[in-house]
């Protein structure tokens, strides 16, 4: 029986995009830190592999473009949801034609696209966190509201609230979901009061995984046939304390990724990926 | 008075006689208005207080004999020209006429509940005279039979007149239109109940019936108040649709219910009030095809089968062949499990249930308020910025155009905040609110709210949700136990056929799920009232001593008083005002002192209630929960915005305050009398005195103070109460004693009548009144005289003074000029009776206080009629002026009598110059008023020597304009007065506080 809104996590294809050997150099990124492109490459294989073997996702991967030293990060340049695709306007200036390749892939695929023209709006998905039952977009140097709007009218289902995003670069930078109706989030204050006042503004009720550092909130959790709730998070190496805690969830199969690297320029797991599910549901 | 008593017990006995003779009236008006052009042209000035009259009419009415009603208008609009009864009944006619426009929005409720206690007589009269133009035919059919001289055929007429049928013409779920025949009066239930009747429908609580006003607004019919009030001009058109979006559809009993649910989401959706996205709208969409058409068959559905359903605002092509897929896959599924489905998709969507309002943020952002099962969503575009459950949210309120919640402090937070949204006008924010109050009920509270927190000063609207909770309507649709009724899901063309004929008002989407069974805290839900007036009086102890004497010179008058005292004891303790907690502690005062007040207070309360009955239960008693004289209802009406409160806080004046007791009694007492039905009710605390004699005093006094009236040097504008009282007091001392000149005092009495709506709706019941005092006048003349006058002297200084009171007050009134002119008025009043007294008794004094108050009058009135004893005396006059009334045009008229202002009064002071001998009046030695920024101070002081004691009492009175935008804590405002009254003349004790608090009424007020 068709059902909205059922099938939380459930996904049957991945969109990925190489990495660019520009990243190394040109990437955007708050700390200033040296990055390994090797390291990179050898992450994003990694989680590739992870995508399409250990868990049986239709990988769609996109050649990197040297133009773009972002474009690995693909989840900022469109929300799926349902077959609905918003393709995203990056705050970024430089990241504006990752959606490109994005819109066509996605096109490919026969979701209905739905796309910025507003000149006025930003968005990027590392800014929107659907949790199943509604949207969260955050508010930051990347997103404005005027974007948020657009997905809201994007997705009309579903409720859309806006989380001002404090010294992070995306609302997803320091949570995710970790399950149907679990947030995982970190312990800064920017994450907690950011997570406080997504509990305000829902209807809903939420379960909270807190995580000790802000970056292992961000994870990707999957519901997939066969294998029940899947969660990639983070390694022991890179956090010990939050991989303990995500450790503690025993119906899930857990599965660490590193991401040390990406991390320096502020990539979570989330943002090199996007979901879709195309099992029709309806 | 024999005669007339005759007359009255016929009029109850025979309800019929009263409604005819109204109409008659109305007939006769009409002729005559041409030749009285100054009635006509006073008349009509006032289109709003003509709701007033009507109300008055209607608590009074009851009691009077058809012909003495004539007399009461008559006396009104010309006070000069005394008893032609044909005239009288052109006048009468006039103003029902008037009633007739304005008087669509009259009070329902008020009258409902001492009608169908008391007289059916009196039920019949108002449900005449509130018919409309259309009916203006039978009306005049039924006038003519009640006229003496046509009297042939009366039976038929009477049945017509009885019943007077209006056709509703109901728009149900499907589209099609359900007409039914109901009462004129009836009130909202009555029809719903006919729809659901109609509908088999059990699990009603949830629908609603809703109604346009007059700026196309979709408003919900309150079932607890007659429908014609409700929907003043507008047709008797109305859409039945769901009120409340249940959160899980799943948990309603019977398939019926559910599909109902579902025809009225189909609306939502296909309107746009409901978004969906396109995958939505195809479920959904082959959802409704399922359930309408049964299994997809490929030979008979083809793709235009679908041509007929309006599946979204924008139908596309594809969206058809996407339902139309869908639907192929839903083989099998009987209607009542597509309906299921369907609802099982769209109570998911975001705005399911969401009841949207467009306002605009504090800083004058556009947004929209969402009111829903959960709370409160704030939007801007789409887009959800902020969100109020109710458990954060400590109160609700509106004031003016702005709308105002109050948020429960967080766990960092140390204080409650209060966010502030401005709506378009006044009645968008009162909707608002409304809604709010509604859901709040519904979804979070296990049964509707008991005012069990007593807000004794809590002035605004008295609405609340009358109806069953989702929790309580779950509790009895479990006992449903009836096979699934038959029903026949209309085919699909019904669905377009709603869309296109019923105008989808805007929907207001109620919020659905939530935690409907959990029992919430309490909301508090306040409408503020625009300002809120304070009048605290000072009186210097020696008038104290002075009261005392006179008090007991009341007891001995009034044999009712000692035991009132006894009543009213209570425990003591402070006098709690609501809302703001204000503890009005007691300055010394006893226990009893209290009490006396609480008890004066619930008296009001319940000459209020006599006057109007209202279907709810008055939360005044509730907040009394105290004073004994708690027992009786007073009647919140819904309809009334505005309440006056007023308390007496005399220290010293042990007396006064029995006085004040007294006083407030013989009103009840008077009505008692006058309708024995009803007298039942009234008893309650204060008689212990024969309310006959009261009555008759109360009478005389009238007569006086419309005496004064003429002569009145005090040439103010009547805009204030006080001011024109003073002049009749000055009128009274010298004799003049002309029921013309009643008429304009009570007039003016009504004091809160600085708006022309106001005004009307006073001079209505005035007239009425002064029909009465006019009857009355000769015997409670001769009885008066009998009585010492001592006190009256005094009474008329202290007359003066509130005169002067008046212009100031209007002028910090503005906005409520209404409300403050009330308490003014009353005191006036009060003072002004003494020294007409003069001649007549010392009873007479106090009711003189009392008449000020259109109210006092139409007790009185009723009174007369009743007994022409001797006048035996106490009679203590509290006027209730209605304020609420004043300030809507439009409202409804029932409740003029409500209204309250209270007068209370003050008799005792009256007494105590009695016993002095003389009444000198009083020197008014300083006035003085002082604005600040949000208060307006107006301090008169008057000096007023008695003879005998030669005692000099200061009398301070102050009035207290309290306005303000923002949510102003006005009992704390209130209690910083006192506090500041108290701390300049600390020789001095505060005799009497008067709150009077203004809300804007709402135009659609109900």
């Amino acid at each position: 029986m068709a059902e909205l809104m059922s099938g939380f996590g459930c996904f049957t294809h991945a969109m990925v995009r190489a990495v660019p050997q520009s990243l190394a150099r040109d990437a955007l990124r708050s700390g200033g830190l040296e990055v390994d492109l090797l390291k990179v490459q050898e992450e994003y294989e990694e989680y590739v592999s992870v995508l399409k073997h250990r868990l049986g996702l239709e990988v769609l991967e996109l050649p990197a473009d040297e133009a773009l030293p972002d474009c690995v990060f693909v989840e900022d340049a469109a929300v799926v949801c349902g077959d609905t695709a918003l393709v995203c306007r990056p705050g970024a200036q430089s990241r504006r034609r990752e959606t490109e390749a994005v819109k066509a892939a996605l096109t490919e695929l026969g979701l209905n696209i739905v796309e910025m023209t507003d000149e006025s709006a930003t968005l990027e998905g590392g800014d929107v966190l659907f949790t199943g039952r509604e949207f969260f977009v955050g508010l930051s140097k990347r997103t404005n509201q005027r974007g948020a709007e657009i997905l809201a009218d994007t997705f009309k289902d579903y409720a859309v609230s806006t989380v001002p995003v404090q010294d992070a670069l995306h609302l997803k930078s320091f949570c995710s979901m970790a399950g149907p109706g679990l947030i995982a989030i970190g312990s800064s204050e920017a994450a907690q009061k950011a997570l406080k006042i997504m509990q305000q503004m829902s209807d809903h009720r939420y379960d909270k995984l807190t995580l000790p550092d802000d970056s292992a909130a961000n994870c990707i959790y999957m519901n997939l046939p066969s294998k029940g709730d899947v969660l990639l998070h983070c390694t022991p190496e890179e956090f010990p304390e939050s991989a303990q805690v995500f450790e503690k969830l025993k119906d899930h199969m857990l599965i660490p990724v590193t991401n040390q690297e990406k991390a320096k320029v502020d990539g979570g797991l989330t943002c090199c990926s996007v979901l879709i599910n195309m099992k029709k549901n309806i | 008075m024999t005669t007339e008593v005759g007359s009255e017990s016929d009029v109850k006995k025979v309800p019929e006689v009263q409604q005819q003779t109204a109409p008659a009236s109305a007939e006769p008006s009409q002729e005559e208005s041409p030749s009285d052009p100054e009635a006509a042209a006073s008349l009509e000035p006032s289109s709003p207080p003509a709701d007033g009259g009507p109300k008055k009419e209607k608590g009074i009415s009851r009691f009077l004999p058809p012909w003495l009603k004539r007399q009461k208008s008559q006396s009104q609009d010309k006070p000069g020209e005394s008893s032609a009864p044909p005239k009288q009944e052109s006048v009468e006619a006039v103003q029902e006429e008037q009633e007739e426009k304005h008087g669509a929005g009259a009070a329902t409720a008020s009258t409902e509940q001492t009608e169908e206690e008391k007289s059916i007589g009196s039920a019949d009269t108002q449900p005449v005279r509130e018919e409309k133009s259309e009916e203006k035919e039978v009306e005049t059919k039924e006038e003519e039979q009640v006229i003496p001289h046509e009297a042939s055929g009366l039976s038929a007429l009477k049945l017509n007149k009885k019943m007077k049928m209006v056709v509703c013409h109901v728009t149900l779920l499907d589209g099609s239109q359900f007409s039914c025949e109901v009462e004129k009066r009836a009130k909202g239930q009555y029809l719903f109940f006919q729809v659901c009747e109609h509908l088999n429908l059990l699990e009603k609580d949830y629908f609603g019936l809703s109604f346009k006003d007059n700026a196309e607004q979709r408003c919900w019919l309150d079932p607890t108040k007659e429908i014609k009030r409700q929907i003043r001009n507008s047709q008797w058109q109305f859409a039945f649709s769901v009120k409340f979006y249940p959160l899980d559809p799943s948990q309603l009993t019977e398939d019926i219910t559910r599909y109902l649910l579902c025809l009225q989401l189909r609306q939502d959706i296909a309107s746009g009030r409901l978004p969906c996205s396109f995958v939505t709208h195809a479920l959904l969409g082959s959802y409704t095809l399922q359930a309408e058409l049964g299994d997809h068959d490929p030979e008979e559905h083809r793709l235009d089968y679908i041509s007929d359903f309006q599946f979204a605002p924008n139908q596309t092509k594809e969206l058809e062949e996407k339902v139309v897929e869908l639907h192929k896959s839903h083989r099998g599924m009987t209607p009542a499990q597509s309906d299921a489905q369907f609802l099982e998709n769209a109570k998911k969507l975001s705005m399911y249930g969401v009841d949207l309002h467009h306002a605009k943020d504090s800083e004058g952002v556009d947004i929209m308020l969402g009111v829903c099962a959960n709370g409160l969503l704030i939007y801007k575009d789409r887009l959800r910025i902020n969100r109020f459950a109710w458990p954060k949210i400590l109160k609700i309120s509106y004031k003016r155009s702005n709308f105002y919640i109050k948020i429960r402090p967080g766990e960092t937070e140390q204080f409650e905040s209060t966010v502030g949204f401005k709506l378009p006008n006044h009645r968008a924010a009162k909707r608002v609110w409304k809604v709010c109050v509604e859901h709040h009920t519904f979804f979070r509270l296990v049964s509707p709210e008991q005012p069990t927190k007593t807000k004794f000063l809590t002035l605004g609207s008295k609405f609340r949700y009358s109806g069953r909770t989702q929790a309580q309507t779950r509790q009895a649709s479990s006992l449903i136990d009836r096979p699934a009724p038959y029903f026949q899901r209309t085919s699909s063309k019904r669905i377009s056929r709603s869309l296109d004929g019923a105008p989808v008002v805007n929907v207001s989407d109620y919020s659905q799920a939530a935690g409907a069974g959990e029992n919430g805290p309490a909301l508090e839900l306040n409408s503020d009232s625009k300002s809120q007036q304070v009048e605290v009086v000072e009186e210097p102890d020696a008038d104290a001593a002075t009261s005392i004497s006179s008090e007991t010179a009341f007891e001995t008058d009034g044999a009712g008083a000692p035991e009132r005292k006894s009543k009213l004891r209570v425990q003591g303790e402070n006098i709690y005002v609501r809302h703001s907690n204000l503890m009005l502690e007691d300055l010394d005062k006893t226990q009893e002192d209290v009490l006396k007040h609480q008890a004066s207070i619930s008296e009001l309360k319940r000459s209020f209630m006599e006057a109007t009955p209202d279907p709810m239960p008055s939360q005044w008693d509730k907040r009394l929960t105290g004073s004994p004289a708690t027992t009786l209802r007073l009647q919140a009406q819904g309809s009334l915005e505005e309440e006056l409160t007023s308390l007496f806080l005399s220290k010293a004046c042990f007396s006064g305050l029995a006085g004040s007791c007294s006083t407030a009694a013989a009103p009840a007492e008077a009505s008692k009398v006058s309708a024995p039905p009803a007298s039942a009710e009234v008893k309650p605390e204060v008689n212990g005195q024969p309310e006959v004699v009261e009555v008759v005093e109360e009478t005389v006094v009238i007569e006086e103070v419309v005496k004064a009236k003429p002569k009145s040097p005090a040439p103010e504008v009547p805009a204030t109460v006080e001011t024109e009282c003073a002049a009749e007091v000055k009128e009274e001392r010298s004799l003049s004693s002309d029921s013309d000149s009643e008429e304009e005092a009570e007039y003016h009495a009504q004091p809160p009548t600085t708006t022309t709506h106001n005004n009307k709706k006073k001079q209505e019941p005035e007239e009425e009144q002064e029909a009465v005092l006019i009857q009355q006048a000769p015997p409670s003349g001769i009885e008066s005289q009998p009585i010492t006058e001592a006190a009256e002297p005094a009474p008329s200084a202290e007359e003066e003074k509130p005169a002067e009171l008046p212009e100031e007050e209007v002028h910090a009134d503005e906005p409520l000029a209404t409300p403050d002119e009330a308490p003014n008025g009353h005191a006036l009043q009060a003072k002004a009776p003494p020294t007409l007294r003069a001649a007549p008794t010392e009873e007479e004094e106090p009711h003189i206080v009392n008449g000020s108050a259109s109210r006092v009058e139409a007790e009185h009135l009723p009174q007369v009629i009743c007994c022409s004893e001797p006048p035996v005396v106490k009679t203590e006059m509290v006027t209730i002026s209605d304020t609420f009334a004043a300030q809507k045009t439009e409202i409804s008229t029932k409740e003029v009598p409500i209204v309250h202002t209270e007068t209370k009064t003050i008799t005792y002071e009256a007494a105590q110059l009695d016993g002095n001998g003389d009444g000198e009046p009083g020197v008014l030695m300083t006035a003085q008023t002082i604005t600040s920024e949000s208060l307006c101070t107006t301090t008169t002081t008057h000096i007023t020597k008695t003879l005998k004691g030669g005692l000099s009492e200061t009398r301070i009175e102050k009035r207290i304009v309290i306005t303000g935008d923002s949510d102003i804590d006005h009992d704390q405002a209130l209690a910083q007065a006192i506090k500041e009254a108290k701390e300049q003349h600390p020789d001095m004790s505060v005799t009497r506080v008067v709150v009077h608090k203004e809300t804007e009424l709402a135009e659609d007020e109900d």
